[in-house]
């Protein structure tokens, strides 16, 4: 799977998202903005951190550089594309996934562990549709934005049609308020887009890809995404 | 003939400015006196710490960098790695503007280690703050932490561990130093010289602003009530454009050496400390023109220009034949690259502004400032804090109490609170997150990692400055080898009062002999350092805080899994019986708690410190232990009960009848003692290794997991998990 790796000015989690992607036999390379064309990729992530040292609002600057255009395009044919925290952020700026991510409700940066509840009925994506266990993935976060807010308008159009992917819980599934991190509405820690190809999420699963580390929850989304894609091309 | 006022103002004596104009033979102009007063400040020309430094044993087979030659010092890991680290501090910014203060330290080390050519993985805090119930160092405490996670978290490098304590002498005056550690391979190592005449002096980078003018001057000088009005001598951070210049430098130095000579960085007194050291180490002249820097302000005069400490500055003595390319590299970063002056025969700093000379002189005559001898009287008996008598108080009689506690004090409870404010995972190599003692950080593309600590306990070396320090010395390196990491190297950050006043000079002196002691004794050379004194403010001066900064390698990455506390698993204490007499509260924090007051003798022996930290090494080398917690602030029982909590775990301790104290038992803080985990299999092994090497031990208790809410039992203590969690989640 050739993974395209967005990089701006002040991304961060570029590199980690190398070392995600490498651990699972992916094969990534970095696009720097200023780029017009991503190339061919299976996949885009667009990585964490702090484009343009989001100095205005978080990820409102990044929507206008030049590569956005061809990942946008990329996205609305149909090709895979996924935003972590930062990137989540100019998901939705670029109005590829509806919702404004505002100041965690604590008005504090968190870095720490999540466990988040996977929508079994959002399954048919392929971020999802074959993940093989059955209980939470633990993923940290690490962000001082990631306040998922939306109208309740859209909020009820997410849920009928199946797009909220994940959600703050414990490390059984329950989801309350207690478990929420930053406030965000409903427990919103991932959502996709219409055809489910799109995904935005604050945790960062780059970070999950390594026993020595957080462990490897992260890497069971990329594998997910590769056996769909396998079948696709069956 | 200039007035005291002008240099009062400037923070230079009678005695010195004679002294300028000794060596200049003639008076200095405007712009040569700024650079002198800017280099003979205590905090860039070391004045009265310099003479101290011989002291410190330096040198080592896999020290690659000789003391102070460099920005930061170098450590050889083996395999072609490099670790480079140092400690800074940054107090005096971040008592008027804590937020920008605490901010601009981290972006200053960070410079430090990445214009070496190094990639920072990991940067750790050492904070001290007065009493928390004061609003004022509500207001310090927050803006600080907030400072460190704004620029840390933005520019991507991880925040994983550090200190935080508190005692009433900072108040008004928190000490803010931070360390940081870089990585890379040693072919990429960079110098922060100059030389070569035509070679070009190329500043890149920010524009050059008119904050923090004498800002290395505000830094040595006592804090009063209007040190407030000096908010403009405080920088203001921008650690996007800092991510982008590490970017820069980093790729510069792996894929473009042979493009440089050098790279400086620059922090106190801006470009006329970094071309004047960067020239001094490569024995050159240089010459520059002050109207080429870009300015951030209009009408900047050249003075202005020289002293500004405009933050996000490189400094890149660049190949001549290879201007356009640095430039172009530095453009695709996004970055202005500009040529400001160029390398000159011979020994003179010349300044040109606007085609006039407004500085020439010997670089030698600004760079070699004067030094102080220390006046003190070199008597423990006669020293202020010299109390070496105990004043009796009852032992415990509700232990549990006692320890729910002690656990909720704010120098002993969870700082997770403050933690969770970092980003301490960016970079997938954090294997022990902060919280746990030393943090241990993977060495990329390695099967190694570096264990990181900083300590300080200022309330011992408050009470003896000599054996305190020697106590920091030997606790950063328990720290160490308790997470299974053999010590290296160690980085001294000196926070002291007024050294003027003979009680700080006493304890500065004492200090530095301490540390130097325990270095030479454990073999861990001090490889950099940082010195901030005139900690003082109308109340007194800081407990002398001597930072050390040390880090040390895992060599083996696949068992580090497996050091996990399960049930069944013995605790033995090594280093010393259970059984403590009253004399171990000594500067403890129970003592202090219950008297506010600090008495007794310390003692260290550091040769069986050595021996028992090999004891430990040794032990984790032969899988005889599982884990281990070195025994620090709060006792026993604390390093226990951190033990429990860190891995959700009860204990059931063995028979105690005949304690003597309970309170010194429980809380006392005797030196070199650890807590091993042992698995039931190796409780023989160690015990026979334990007697062959002559290391005191005792088998405390075992590990027990019976429950959802386990009991941890000791002595008198009897608590269920989920209570001392509360309390020790309580604090913060």
């Amino acid at each position: 799977m050739k993974v395209a790796i967005i990089v701006f000015p002040g991304t961060w989690s570029d590199g980690d998202c190398m070392y995600a992607m490498h651990q699972v036999g992916a094969d990534p390379y970095k696009v720097w903005h200023t780029q017009e064309k991503i190339g061919n990729p299976d996949m885009v992530i667009i990585p964490g951190g702090f484009s343009y040292g989001d100095y205005l609002r978080c990820g409102a600057i990044a929507q206008f550089s030049n590569v956005m255009k061809d990942v946008v395009n990329f996205a609305i044919s149909g090709g895979i594309v996924v935003g972590i925290c930062n990137g989540f952020q100019i998901l939705c700026e670029s109005e590829l996934l509806p919702g404004v991510l505002i100041k965690n409700d604590s008005l504090q940066f968190r870095c720490e562990d999540t466990f988040l509840k996977i929508n079994d009925s959002a399954i048919s994506s392929p971020f999802l549709n074959n993940i093989s266990i059955n209980k939470p993935l633990k993923i940290p976060i690490s962000h001082g934005s990631g306040n998922y807010f939306v109208d309740d308008l859209t909020l009820k159009k997410l849920k009928k049609t199946n797009r909220i992917a994940f959600q703050y819980s414990n490390s059984e599934g329950i989801v309350e308020d207690g478990y929420n991190p930053n406030g965000s509405v409903d427990n919103i820690a991932g959502i996709l887009n219409e055809s489910g190809n799109v995904l935005g999420m604050m945790p960062h699963p780059e970070r999950a890809s390594d026993v020595l580390l957080s462990g490897t929850d992260g890497n069971l989304i990329w594998n997910s995404v590769m056996k769909s894609m396998m079948v696709k091309n069956k | 003939m200039i007035d005291k006022n002008e240099l009062d103002k400037i923070a230079m004596s009678k005695e010195e400015y004679d002294l300028v104009l000794e060596r200049l033979g003639r008076e200095p102009t405007h712009v040569e006196l700024g650079m002198f007063s800017a280099l003979w400040s205590e905090h860039c020309g070391y004045k009265h710490t310099r003479p101290l430094f011989s002291f410190f044993p330096t040198e080592a087979k896999h020290v690659l960098t000789k003391a102070g030659a460099e920005n930061a010092g170098a450590i050889d890991l083996g395999d072609d790695d490099v670790a480079v680290f140092k400690v800074e501090s940054h107090n005096h910014p971040s008592a008027v503007e804590p937020y920008e203060g605490a901010a601009t330290g981290v972006g200053g080390i960070l410079r430090d280690i990445f214009a070496m050519g190094m990639r920072p993985i990991a940067l750790l805090d050492s904070l001290r703050f007065g009493n928390l119930k004061d609003s004022r160092t509500q207001y310090l405490f927050n803006g600080v932490v907030s400072g460190i996670s704004g620029y840390g978290n933005c520019i991507g490098v991880p925040t994983v561990g550090g200190e935080i304590f508190f005692d009433n002498s900072y108040t008004g005056n928190p000490l803010v130093n931070v360390m940081c550690v870089g990585v890379g391979k040693k072919k990429d190592l960079v110098s922060a010289t100059a030389s070569g005449k035509g070679n070009l002096l190329i500043l890149v980078g920010a524009d050059t602003g008119r904050d923090g003018i004498h800002g290395a001057t505000f830094a040595s000088v006592d804090l009063s009530v209007d040190s407030v009005n000096d908010r403009p001598a405080v920088q203001v951070g921008n650690p996007f454009l800092e991510k982008l210049l590490m970017e820069a430098c980093v790729e510069l130095a792996q894929n473009h050496q042979d493009w440089i000579i050098g790279i400086q960085d620059l922090g106190a007194a801006g470009l006329t400390s970094s071309i004047l050291e960067a020239a001094e180490r490569g024995g050159c002249g240089v010459e520059i023109n002050t109207s080429a820097v870009p300015q951030r302000e209009i009408e900047m005069n050249p003075y202005e220009i020289m002293l500004s400490e405009s933050q996000e500055r490189m400094l890149i003595i660049t190949k001549k034949e290879h201007q356009n390319d640095v430039i172009n590299h530095f453009k695709h970063w996004e970055l202005d690259a500009t040529i400001i002056g160029k390398v000159i025969d011979g020994e003179e700093v010349i300044v040109r502004h606007e085609n006039e000379i407004v500085a020439r002189t010997n670089i030698n005559f600004i760079t070699n400032a004067p030094t102080y001898k220390l006046n003190f009287n070199n008597d423990l008996k006669e020293y202020d804090y010299y109390n070496p008598n105990l004043e009796k108080i009852n032992d415990i009689k509700d232990a549990n109490q006692e320890l729910l506690e002690m656990l909720s004090l704010p120098n002993i409870c969870n700082k997770k609170s403050v933690f969770r404010q970092y980003d301490h995972q960016v970079l997938n190599n954090t294997i022990i997150k902060p919280g746990y003692g030393a943090a241990v950080i993977r060495i990329p593309n390695s099967n190694k990692a570096l264990a990181i600590t900083t300590d300080c306990n200022s309330r011992k070396v408050t009470m003896n400055p000599y054996t305190g320090s020697e106590i920091a010395v030997a606790e950063a390196a328990r720290n160490l080898v308790a997470v299974g990491a053999k010590p290296l190297a160690l980085s001294d950050c000196l926070n002291f009062g007024n050294p003027d006043k003979s009680t700080v000079a006493f304890q500065l002196s004492n200090a530095v002999q301490g540390i130097s002691s325990a270095a030479t004794i454990l073999g861990i050379p001090v490889v950099s350092g940082n010195a901030s004194l005139y900690n003082d403010t109308i109340t007194g001066s800081i407990a002398p805080t001597p930072v050390i900064g040390m880090i040390g390698i895992i060599e083996g990455l696949d068992d580090i899994l497996n050091r996990k506390i399960e049930q069944q698993q013995h605790l033995f204490i090594v280093g010393s019986q259970l059984n403590q007499k009253f004399d171990s509260l000594a500067g403890s924090e129970y003592y202090y708690n219950k008297t506010k007051s600090i008495a007794g003798n310390l003692e260290i022996d550091l040769v069986f410190e050595k021996k028992l930290q090999n004891f430990i090494l040794d032990a984790f080398s032969k899988k005889m232990i599982k884990n281990s917690q070195d025994i620090s602030d709060g006792g026993l029982m604390v390093a226990l009960a951190e033990m429990c909590i860190n891995y959700s775990i009860g204990f059931s301790g063995n028979n105690i009848s005949d304690a003597q104290r309970i309170d010194s038992l429980l809380f006392g803080e005797t030196e070199s003692r650890f807590l091993i985990s042992v698995p039931e299999e190796k409780v023989q092994e160690i015990i026979e290794f334990a007697k062959s090497t002559n290391i005191p031990y005792e088998d405390v208790g075992t590990f027990v997991n019976d429950s959802e809410d386990p009991s941890i039992s000791f002595g008198p203590i009897n608590l269920k998990l989920s209570k001392i969690k509360e309390s020790y989640n309580s604090g913060l």
